[in-house]
């Protein structure tokens, strides 16, 4: 019961496609696949020539695809861009120390220049560390704040202009669901756009803001490209954890899901009346902030004081003990990449 | 009856539930469907955690199978009847970026 692929009619069909249903054989997967991510780049100005742009690179699906394709399409339409693979060692071991492994060999494998930035040279504090001292239940809230701003500092090292990550069509559409869950509007906005700048002038990106999660492992599978794939070790954030089985769900029963999602949450126009925050720069180390002292060093004080909570959730008393201010609402980062 | 052998191989972080065992030789009786083999798989092959691999009598959505290097989506899904030699990969879309 083989099919035909329906674009070339003439190979065997290997994906259905999640967006459009389409059966497609593997040559024409590569080429539609690759060729939308590129419109992308092109419809949103996302590069100009010259740019340097740096990868984040976990050593994960995404990022080893986006490496792969950015590499592929740069050399095929010549962009005139200078890649670079940027990687952030957050002091996990048995889980970052080994994905950073799966990194130098795509440097190897990509030839492209690998620039690690470590939690440990930056704040002096692993990951490793930090669990000791604040548990397992708020540690990807550090995680999430240190790890932006790294990639961010990573970048500044690099000289370059420009960050491009891995977040796919459903990690987007999952971000919008906790942003919506959390009545977060302000980051509900940020996170449908393909790209943001803050006050560290990097602009950062996301080339496959389109682009199933199904598809990105598929071109994996098939490209046999090397990436690594283990859980972090300290437990994932459990409501992200509902809310991506929810979307899993949703996308078995009817594919578009993902891509309705994300077109729902570009069309929200916050009212005028929702106090948008501020962005200024943070007095300690000159981060873009919404507060006198921005997310990581309100952070990084609570771990040197000893009062890791400091930062985190609902601690009005403690923060105004300690006169620090920092935003009501939980931290919503996106997933690792 | 005549044995069916079929190769299985998880990946994408999937291998993990399996001892870290990626490819498994399964011979399964002629007749079997895919839905006969996920949960002979969940019987036999694993130990802990089954609902991550198999959930409302299907693999947990997120999980990709291929039935000789064909998504499964294209042939009958759960309910392919098995051929002798077939491959079934499993991979995991869930794990890390
Ligand atoms: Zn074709």
């Amino acid at each position: 019961m083989v099919k035909t692929c329906v674009i070339c009619d003439a190979a065997r069909a290997v994906l259905k496609r999640p967006k459009t249903g389409q059966q497609i054989c593997k040559e024409c997967f590569y080429h539609v696949f690759e060729t939308e991510i590129h419109h992308t780049i092109i419809d949103n100005h996302l590069f100009s020539r010259g740019d340097k742009v740096a990868i984040g690179a976990s050593g994960g699906k995404d990022s080893t695809v986006l490496a792969h394709v950015l590499k592929t399409l740069n050399g095929r339409y010549n962009y005139g861009l200078d890649l670079f693979l940027l990687s952030v060692d957050e002091g996990i071991t048995g889980y970052r120390d080994d994905s950073l492994e799966t990194v130098k060999r795509n440097q190897q494998q990509y030839d492209l220049p690998l620039k690690i930035v470590s939690y440990e040279e930056l704040y002096h504090w692993t990951m490793d560390e930090i669990v000791k001292e604040v548990g397992l239940k708020n540690n990807c809230t550090f995680c999430g704040v240190f790890r932006r701003q790294a990639l961010d500092r990573g970048a500044a090292m690099l000289d370059v202009d420009h960050i491009v990550t891995g977040h796919n069509a459903d990690d987007i559409a999952e971000t919008i669901l906790m942003n919506i869950l959390r009545g977060d509007t302000p980051r509900l906005q940020r996170c449908t756009e393909i790209v943001t700048t803050g006050e560290s002038l990097i602009r950062r990106s996301k080339p496959f803001k389109y682009t199933y999660e199904k598809e990105i492992v598929m071109y994996a599978y098939f490209k046999k490209l090397d990436y690594f794939s283990t859980e972090c070790t300290y437990s994932p954030n459990a409501y992200r954890g509902y809310a991506r089985t929810f979307l899993k769900d949703l996308e078995a029963i009817r594919p578009t899901a993902i891509l309705d999602i994300i077109q729902s949450g570009e069309a929200f126009q916050i009212k005028t009346e929702v106090k948008m925050p501020v962005q200024q720069t943070c007095v300690r180390c000159g981060y873009m902030s919404s507060n006198e002292l921005c997310k990581a060093c309100v952070l990084l004080e609570g771990l040197n004081r000893g009062l890791p909570k400091l930062g985190i959730g609902k601690t009005e008393r403690l923060r105004k003990q300690h006169n620090l201010q920092v935003s009501e609402k939980p931290v919503i980062t996106e997933t690792a990449w | 009856m005549a044995t069916l052998h079929i190769d299985v191989e998880f990946g994408g972080g999937m291998e993990l539930l399996f001892k870290n065992v990626r490819e498994h030789k399964i011979d399964m009786p002629e007749g079997s469907n895919l839905k006969d083999l996920i949960t002979y798989i969940r019987d036999n092959l694993m130990t802990a955690k089954q609902d991550l691999f198999v959930m409302n009598d299907t693999v947990r959505p997120g999980i990709l199978v291929l039935i000789n290097e064909a998504d499964w989506e294209l042939c009958d899904g759960i309910e392919y009847k098995l051929e002798d030699g077939d491959r079934i990969i499993f991979i995991s879309t869930l794990h890390g970026g």
